[in-house]
């Protein structure tokens, strides 16, 4: 029995050790290794995720860029004539060509849509408010504010025109007119749909119901109203630009029509490229306020 | 209408909907002292966030007083200072103006407000620091924990010291640790304060540790069936919570709150028969 016993620590000692050594040497073993790489691979993950974002900023221009190419690779593959589709090398000489007067019609456009869209703000806002806090006034006024803007707004130009003239007039009036409908909607979405929870928190305070509007109705709109900026400027161009191309003498809209009536089909594209350049700048615009205002709603993600 | 009370709820019914909507409360009355603190205990279910919400004015009572301040109440009024479930903070907020927010609404303090914002400011900050919030007065609302963000709405309650308190089972949500904290520096605010609290709760423990007097509520359509008076003396401690008086107390109230709850699952069985 004793020996037996013995015999069986002997044997148990043995691999007892065994795995002793084996531990010592997982945990011992690789502890130089070990320290480095883990260091490595944190900076290995931060340069990877420098590199992503670097390629994300450079992503729109290469597919910008990819585009031009190709255009201009089909433009001289198939021959297609300058009056159907010129290739970009084309615009840009025309661009070039026609700079100063291009810069001027710009100009004009661009204060006709501020000015439109300044004022679609201001109705946007007020009306959004008015609709979203009060249902008397959301069932008075939005069948009707619907009903309106399902007009083309082309339709109304003529009649804008006869009132008020050939001008400037017109194009902020039909650009105020698009613009002001998704910021009137949004804001009255933003302060309708407050939580009751919300809601509870100042009515059992005794708030009085403006007193709702003021503290949770128009701050809890805020990301609502400045997502709604986003898609109003770029709205305001279209209405400034429809209104020129119908009854105005100055403008992009007016260059582009009256350059389109002499088959200058690169001056043509050039106003359109111009507008697209003042859309995106006014768009990244309206976002760069945006995440500067309503931060607490992406909780710092940008 | 006794000037002695605070707070009377006088036989009072609710019922949501119109006829035959669901009746969340029959015959119900319950009277608070002013300075006196008040918890609410009952099965789940059984209409104690209704009876808040009748106090508090946000629901009108279909039957029945309810009179606070020795007025009758018949919509929301500026006696009451309420923490509910969930902390709902104004996310747009940072947490100093959060806790400000009743001060903004309140008169006087809406009128002064201007004038003093220092001194309303400092006093908000030192609410803060009695809760364990000291420096977190300008994040925001979502960088702080559930249990802080609970502790926020504590001191937005009382910010413009109201002279009634309603706690909707304010620490519901927490974890034990955090609401057993949260139960002592409750009981510190109140007897700096001392308003009239009403507290709605279905931890037994919790309503005997903070409260002066407990009322059982029983089952659907709810109604006050028991009351136990609390006599030990304040501050009480944590560790308190453990003897055998206390532990006695909560049995007593878990006896009353089964029978009501086995009352209940009968009257089901008897409906469902039918």
């Amino acid at each position: 029995m004793s020996t037996s016993a013995a015999m069986s620590s002997a044997t148990s000692s043995a691999p007892a050790g065994a795995a002793n050594t084996a531990a010592s040497a997982m945990i011992g073993a690789p502890k130089k290794p070990l320290e480095q790489p883990v260091s490595q691979r944190y900076q290995d993950m931060a340069l990877a995720a420098k590199r992503r974002k670097r390629l994300q900023a450079c992503l729109p221009w290469l597919v910008a860029i990819g585009v031009l190419v190709f255009w201009e690779i089909i433009c001289r593959a198939f021959k297609i004539p300058q009056f159907v589709l010129p290739p970009p090398s084309s615009v840009a000489a025309s661009m070039i060509k026609w700079w100063s007067p291009l810069m001027m019609n710009a100009g004009q456009t661009l204060m006709t849509t501020m000015a439109g869209f300044a004022i679609a703000v201001v109705v946007g806002l007020v009306l959004g408010v008015a609709l979203g806090s009060s249902t008397m006034v959301y069932h008075g006024l939005y069948p009707l504010i619907i009903a309106f803007e399902s007009v083309p707004k082309v339709a109304i130009v003529p009649i804008l025109v006869l009132w008020f003239g050939i001008g400037t007039t017109p194009a902020i009036i039909t650009s105020f007119l698009i613009a002001f409908f998704p910021i009137a909607v949004n804001v009255s979405t933003g302060i309708a749909t407050v939580e009751p929870e919300l809601r509870d928190v100042l009515r059992a305070l005794g708030a009085k119901p403006l007193d709702m509007v003021k503290k949770i109705g128009i701050p809890r709109a805020m990301p609502y109203f400045f997502a709604s900026l986003k898609i109003a400027i770029t709205f305001a161009f279209v209405g400034s630009i429809v209104s020129e191309t119908v009854g105005a003498n100055k403008g992009i809209g007016h260059l582009i029509m009256l350059a389109s009536s002499r088959f200058d089909v690169p001056l043509v594209f050039s106003g359109l490229i111009v507008t697209s350049v003042m859309g995106v700048s006014m768009y990244a615009l309206a976002r760069l306020v945006e995440n500067r205002v309503t931060g607490w709603a992406t909780r710092g993600r940008t | 209408m006794g000037t002695e009370n605070f707070v009377e709820v006088d036989n009072v019914s609710m019922r949501y909907g119109l006829e035959g909507g669901t009746l969340a409360l029959e015959g119900c009355s319950l009277k608070v002292k002013p300075g006196e603190f008040v918890s609410v205990v009952g099965p789940s279910g059984c209409g104690k966030s209704t009876l808040m919400r009748l106090v508090t004015g946000l629901w009108p009572a279909t039957e029945g007083h309810v009179i606070v301040a020795g007025k009758e109440v018949w919509g929301p009024h500026s006696e009451a200072g309420m923490a509910f479930q969930n902390p709902i903070m104004l996310p747009w907020r940072s947490i100093l103006d959060n806790v400000m927010l009743p001060l903004e609404v309140v008169e006087p303090h809406r009128g002064q407000l201007r004038a003093q914002r220092a001194m309303y400011e400092e006093k908000a900050l030192k609410l803060l620091a009695l809760v364990g919030l000291k420096g977190y007065d300008k994040r925001y609302p979502h960088e702080l924990s559930g249990g802080m963000q609970q502790r926020a709405s504590l001191c937005r309650a009382l910010i413009h010291e109201p002279r009634l308190l309603m706690l909707d089972e304010p620490f519901g949500a927490l974890d034990v640790f955090t609401r057993e904290d949260l139960w002592f520096e409750l009981q510190t605010l109140c007897s700096n304060l001392k308003p009239s609290v009403i507290l709605v709760t279905h931890d037994l423990r919790e309503a005997v540790f903070l409260a002066d007097r407990v009322l059982v509520m029983s089952s659907r359509p709810g109604r006050i069936i028991a009351e136990r008076g609390i006599p030990f003396a304040r501050p009480r401690q944590l560790d308190d919570l453990y003897t055998a008086p206390y532990q006695d107390l909560v049995h007593d109230l878990r006896v009353h709150i089964s029978a009501a709850r086995k009352a209940d699952a009968s009257q089901a069985e008897a409906e469902h028969v039918h």
